[in-house]
């Protein structure tokens, strides 16, 4: 911010002299900076952003992230171009043992950085809501019944299944089978039901830009679009245990053509294990699996309140 | 107090803290599992392929440790052939490894069934009691005790359960009724640190059957040191 003209310092305080304009050239050395800053991260940096434009939900976060890099920078030049005008023109010269004019109260520069600070956040606000809404949540987990929703036809369902420590797959369009591999279409909207059959994770998929968390016993909707074709890294993002650094591992984004090749055949490959699994259900308790329950019921184990196994069950049934 | 009694107190103080030190440093961090090393009896096999043959054993407790009640894996040791309470295991890369595992437990089910698949093994299949099996149902008939799994290496083995009430009840188990399944999968070329876990949530007396021996090294998780 600038500071009022004339304030201070041993130039300024020189009888019968002209006071220099610290203000405006502060401004215009700040005006300069950021004209040359913000098209450098717009148009060179903008592009490596991360996560990269592999899907509709990272483009939008990109987009995101270079605007308000291009927002801040000029904030960030401010402060610095003042800090370094204040050592440079204002330091104690030698032999200058005079204390600075004590000064207090400017009505313009007060309302100025209230006024610039106040657009600058609402502005923020503003811009970050529209970037949530208009890209249906921006790759996060909406919850189970999100109100923004991608247009353009049925999306690709793929249930997320977080358990101890990898994450599987299940495609309920595709005879419900569950594979611990993620593979997607290009060009299709996907509708990721992430839920946990154990402790809290949380699906993070870096290069689409979605991340949700996932949550025993509830359904936690992400949304996204995949637009390029490849590899893209999958980790858990949430404090799982003791082999959660391990949580990892990768999806692909195939031509449709291909996700059908793929889909068919492992339909067909996994289908003696299909057939042993529960009916496709938004969510999991590990307490009230019906098949489970009647494994456990078989052996005279029922489950204890809260938990699969409580402390009041034999150390191994 | 005079002088040489504060000296005096000073230095035993001094010297409580630090045997504090040094025994927490000795039997916290420096006291870790051993590691089975089966490079050094790795032999060649059809092609060159070098091999290595790996027996370990699922127990319902492990009353060796002061976890009595937690159930373990145990490793014999390619050397001596005594059973180990370890789950670290160093075997050749690019080698065929022929892994038994006498399972001593009884069953447990699966949370998900999906692990009933065995995938990673040469064949996709393991054999139980000598009888190729490709997906055991636990849900069905709780037919499963453990899970041997790499993940990055795509690997899981259920472990058939035993069916019968009198399990061994002192490990390592060496009588009782067991089963025993046997199955071979391939190691990278490339070296490498790889984490292997059970996945049946079998911590008895542990909120939902994690924690505990699913949650600790030496129990139910492990690591294959894949050297060159």
């Amino acid at each position: 911010m600038a500071a009022p003209s004339g304030a201070s310092g041993p130039a300024a305080a020189t009888p019968g002299q002209p006071q220099a304009r610290h203000g405006v050239r502060i401004f215009l050395i700040w005006l300069v900076a950021s004209a040359i800053c913000d098209p450098l991260i717009w148009f060179v940096a903008g592009p490596h952003m991360p996560p990269g434009a592999m899907s509709s939900s990272a483009v939008s976060q990109r987009f995101d992230i270079t605007v308000l890099a291009v927002m801040s920078a000029p904030v960030v030049l401010g402060v610095f171009i003042y800090f370094g005008y204040a050592l440079v023109v204002w330091r104690q010269r030698d032999g200058d043992q005079e204390d600075g004019p004590p000064i207090h109260g400017n009505a313009r520069v007060c309302a100025t950085w209230v006024a610039v600070s106040f657009a600058l956040v609402l502005g923020v606000f503003a811009f970050g809501m529209v970037q949530l809404v208009v890209p249906a949540g921006a790759g996060a987990g909406e919850g189970p019944a999100p109100i923004w929703k991608p247009g353009g036809g049925a999306p690709l369902q793929v249930q997320v299944i977080a358990q101890q420590w990898i994450f599987t797959y299940r495609y309920p369009q595709y005879g419900g089978m569950e594979t611990p591999q993620l593979v997607l279409p290009q060009g299709q909207n996907v509708q990721f039901n992430v839920t946990s059959l154990d402790v809290v994770h949380s699906f993070w998929a870096y290069q689409l830009g979605v991340k949700s968390d996932a949550n025993p016993g509830v359904n936690n909707i992400a949304y996204t679009r995949p637009e390029r074709l490849g590899r893209f890294h999958v980790e858990c993002a949430e404090l799982c245990g003791m082999l959660h650094g391990a949580m990892t591992g990768n999806g692909y984004v195939v031509t449709a053509a291909r996700f059908q090749s793929w889909a068919a055949s492992s339909q067909a490959r996994l289908a003696p294990v299909t057939k042993t699994l529960p009916p496709y259900a938004a969510t999991y308790d590990p307490t009230v699996i019906p098949q489970l329950g009647k494994a456990l019921t078989s052996l005279g184990i029922n489950g204890a309140g809260g938990g699969f196994y409580g402390p009041q069950v034999p150390a191994q049934p | 107090m005079s002088l040489p009694a504060r000296v005096a107190t000073l230095l035993v103080a001094f010297a409580a803290v630090t045997a504090g030190i040094v025994f927490v440093v000795i039997h916290y961090l420096l006291a870790g599992l051993p590691v089975e090393d089966f490079t050094s009896v790795a032999s060649a096999g059809p092609g060159g392929v070098r091999q290595v043959s790996v027996t370990m054993q699922t127990d319902a407790q492990t009353t060796v440790t002061n976890t009595p009640d937690w159930v373990s894996y145990f490793v014999k040791n390619p050397q001596t052939g005594t059973w180990d309470h370890t789950t670290l295991l160093k075997v050749p890369a690019a080698a065929l490894v022929k892994v038994t595992i006498l399972g001593y437990d009884g069953c447990t089910p699966l949370r998900n069934q999906v692990w009933g698949r065995v995938t990673g093994t040469v064949g996709n299949v393991e054999y139980v009691n000598g009888k190729p099996v490709s997906v055991l149902n636990s849900w069905q008939e709780c037919s499963v005790q453990h899970t041997f799994a790499i993940p990055a290496l795509g690997l899981n083995v259920p472990i058939a359960a035993v069916k019968s009430p009198n399990l061994c009840s002192t490990s390592p188990c060496t009588s009782g009724p067991h089963t025993v399944v046997t199955f071979s999968f391939r190691t990278p070329a490339t070296p490498g640190v790889f984490v292997w876990q059970c996945r049946i949530p079998c911590a008895g007396g542990f909120l939902d059957g994690n924690g505990g021996p699913m949650s600790t090294l030496g129990y139910m998780a492990g690591e294959l040191q894949v050297a060159s």
